[in-house]
């Protein structure tokens, strides 16, 4: 009992008060990428040189943009540029509605601004969520989650939403056991051959309306399995998506501001 | 001993005509005897090219090129043969052999014959376009032509569960033969979480192939990127050869991954008891963890630290430091809370004599890492094949342990101290890095190399074969999971099935690994 006790004073109150007060990140994050227009120091043979190098194809050297759906965070292409043309900043805030908004241009985003003024890069969630999800499930959300042919390592980023520190329940939403008790499916991984009957009969099993949560390049476009046979192109050429949530993995804070912003 | 086998050293590249090609029954024999003397497999795979597209008659004569990659005590042994296409299966003589026969037929529809449990691994057509040997229609959803084991009796009933579990847990399919609670048998079929990662790497450019190899499984990320690099480094022309801070940050990179994964079973075990505040502080301090790593990276789970020819990053002193102070900082917590978890009785009584795995049991399905420690397999490849730092480091022996729930968590909390402890000395040491790019290089040709290295749930192995060219002709992944899945299903054999759950925490597999 006397050791309980111990551990529980030593351990203390370790919720963050997120997203009351901003947190910041390692300088070596990277989220929120930032895009160089054309000029001296990022010249076009610059772009070239990060979309050969793009292990992805994620980045495109006319339009002078990344998506963020293909994207696994590499970092290569900021360090080819040697941050000039790329830099990622410490925004972690990269989650869309919309599938075409993950295709950045990066201007706009500035050093880990977790606020409006950051809306220039990606379109501001909290605006282009779907009012009606905000008010069927913004009070309780309940979600279920497939996992679906990742490395397992998204999975891992959306468990620790529920330890302590970021606390998920204290917003009303939490993981359920089962597709029937759930508002939301929440899916990582590319989606193999061997997941897709059983992902779209957990999306069937749910109760309408139902919205579609996809986490991780994986499940937004394959990911870094892309081209394989085995996997699909993403989420989307199965079921309609209502948000993504780009990472590779998606990082807990990432998710979380895309549930708080989206649902709340 | 005297093998026909020939010795190698881990991460080593030897010349593809330094393998001793035995004919199959010498190579069968020469393999079952290294198993008689304690040997175990490492790895046993097909080196037909796989890269997706297979030439027509890639199979001369039917014949399949086979390679077997044995350890005995702190040696390694290579060996080829040409399987035929039907052969006289190893496993019915140790089952050391089980799963990789089972793979070696899906992959390339070979039939080892009186295999004693011949079905599909991962469910997918094999490589060589030959007719499948499980009358598989891949048109058909998994889990296609396969007879679960089945149990008659009027007291007999059948749990079934998953693909999809009940948390945030990867896929998978368990089957549970039982009488009453109590459980006679588990069959446990995967595959949900097949990507297809083999054939796609030899085609790869060095970038995709980091990856690739970084996300075999999310978790041990550290531990495949490493084998990929000393792979790329003993293959490669150029002098790929690793500084020493980058060998110490690696070395870091591997025990952090260790920890955190350790820290956050031991929770998520105290929380299948119903020991609420471990499961809660681990999995707290299990982040905190992961966000050193991210310190050091940029990224949670090292994707990009462990790169061929050193590590990815320009690292400071202050790196090192920062990293030093906040482990230091948690030590305590560590320990207080370990010892909270082993000195609670109701802990206690729920992990004590539940699920045991006989060390005999272990012996013969080849368990691997803290599970085969914890019934009393002293192996870990951090000390019998030596990579890194880990040649200038004393990893303790692990004590004799009884192959109970209560063994596989203390291995665990040993394990944790211990990396504590390795990593309050490495971190000091590290001063400076520079980054190494990830880039192609010019490999040697006509090689083999065999990497190993110990990952938090124990060997991995990565083989390479490169062809006439220099070109990646054959990429081999072994996930530690590959070895243990049987020892989980070995431990819920007369155990009551409500300690499924706690018996699969204390294992922890991987489905992605085993899956590719
Ligand atoms: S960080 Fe993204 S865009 Fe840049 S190289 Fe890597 S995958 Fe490509
Ligand atoms: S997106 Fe990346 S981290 Fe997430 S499951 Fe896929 S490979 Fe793993």
């Amino acid at each position: 009992m006397l050791k309980t006790l111990m551990n529980r004073f030593e351990q203390g109150n370790r919720t963050s008060s997120y997203p009351k007060t901003p947190i910041e990140m390692p300088s070596r994050y990277r989220g929120v990428p930032t895009i160089a227009p054309e000029g001296p120091d990022a010249p076009a043979d610059l772009a070239k040189a990060c979309a050969e190098a793009c292990p992805q194809a994620a980045f495109d050297a006319d339009k002078r943009t990344i998506d963020l759906g293909r994207c696994c965070f590499c970092g290569t292409c900021e360090r080819v540029s040697k941050s000039k043309l790329v830099h990622f900043t410490q925004s972690f805030e990269l989650s869309t509605a919309k599938r075409e908004h993950l295709i950045t241009d990066g201007i706009g985003a500035k050093n880990g601004a977790n606020d409006d003024a950051n809306a220039g890069a990606l379109p501001d969630l909290a605006n282009h969520a779907k009012q009606h999800f905000k008010k069927l499930f913004g009070r309780s959300l309940q979600l279920r989650q497939i996992s679906a042919a990742g490395c397992n390592a998204c999975e891992a980023d959306l468990n620790v939403l529920t330890t302590p520190f970021f606390d998920l329940s204290r917003f009303g939403i939490d993981f359920v056991a089962s597709p029937r008790h759930a508002d939301a499916v929440v899916v990582t991984g590319p989606i193999s051959r061997n997941m897709r009957t059983a992902t779209l009969t957990t999306y069937e099993a749910m109760p309408a309306p139902k919205a579609v949560i996809a986490v991780g390049a994986c499940a937004i476009s394959g990911g870094p399995f892309t081209g394989s046979p085995e996997v699909s192109e993403g989420l989307e050429s199965l079921l309609p998506v209502d948000l993504f949530i780009p990472g590779c993995p998606a990082h807990p804070l990432t998710n979380l501001h895309a549930l708080l912003s989206f649902f709340k | 001993m005297e093998t026909k086998f020939h010795a190698i050293t881990n991460g080593e590249a030897i010349d593809r005509n330094d393998i001793p090609h035995l004919p199959f029954t010498e190579f069968r024999d020469e393999a079952l005897a290294l198993v008689a003397e304690g040997g175990k497999v490492v790895q046993l795979f097909g080196t037909a090219a796989v890269d997706g597209a297979l030439p027509d008659g890639a199979l001369p004569d039917g014949l399949l090129p086979t390679i077997a990659v044995m350890r005995l005590e702190d040696q390694l042994w290579v060996a080829a043969t040409d399987l035929p296409e039907t052969y006289a299966s190893l496993t019915q003589e140790a089952e050391v052999f089980h799963l990789f026969e089972r793979e070696l037929a899906e992959q390339f529809g070979v039939t080892p014959e009186d295999h004693p449990w011949l079905r599909m691994v991962r469910y997918h057509p094999n490589y060589a376009d030959r007719p499948d040997v499980f009358g598989n229609d891949y048109a058909v959803d998994i889990p296609g032509n396969y007879s679960y084991y089945a149990v008659a009796g009027e007291e007999i009933h059948e749990v079934a569960v998953g693909p999809v579990h009940a948390g945030v847990i990867e896929p998978g399919h368990f089957r549970f033969n039982c009488i009453g609670e109590r459980v006679l048998n588990l069959e446990i079929s995967l595959g949900f979480q097949h990507r297809g990662i083999e054939p796609m790497l030899p085609g790869a450019t060095a970038g995709r192939r980091q990856l690739l190899v970084g996300t075999i499984a999310g978790d041990t990320s550290a531990a495949h990127s490493l084998c990929h690099a000393h792979a790329i480094e003993a293959l490669a022309l150029a002098d790929l050869s690793v500084s020493t801070p980058d060998q110490m940050v690696r070395t870091a990179a591997l025990e952090l991954e260790r920890l955190a994964n350790h820290t956050g079973d031991l929770g998520a075990l105290s929380g299948d008891v119903a020991f609420l505040p471990p499961a809660n502080y681990c999995g707290r301090m299990r982040g905190d963890l992961l966000n050193m790593t991210l310190w050091f990276c940029g990224n949670r789970f090292s994707r990009g630290l462990v790169v061929p020819g050193g590590v990815g990053m320009d690292l400071e002193p202050v790196d090192s430091e920062t990293v030093l102070g906040r482990l230091t900082e948690l030590k305590p917590q560590l320990e207080h809370v370990i010892d909270l978890i082993f000195t609670t009785s109701t802990v206690r009584a729920r992990f004590d004599g539940c699920g045991r795995v006989s060390h005999e049991d272990a012996q013969h399905l080849g368990l691997v890492g803290p599970a085969a420690r914890a019934s009393g397999m002293d192996y870990d490849a951090r000390r019998v094949f030596p990579t890194e730092h880990y040649t200038q480091i004393d990893v303790p022996k692990c004590q004799p342990f009884t192959g109970d729930v209560y063994a596989r968590a203390r291995v665990r909390a040993d394990e944790i101290i211990a990396s504590v402890a390795l990593l309050q000395d490495l971190l000091p040491k590290i001063k400076s890095t520079k980054s190494t790019a990830v880039q192609d290089h010019a490999l040697a040709p006509s090689s083999l190399v065999v990497t190993l290295n110990e990952a938090w749930r124990g060997e991995v192995s990565h083989c390479v074969l490169t062809d006439a060219q220099g070109k990646i002709e054959r990429y081999k992944i072994k996930d530690p999971s590959f070895h243990n899945w049987n020892g989980l299903a070995m431990s819920l054999r007369d155990t009551g099935i409500s300690d499924f759950p706690l018996n699969n925490k204390s294992f922890n597999l991987s489905y992605c690994g085993h899956d590719l």
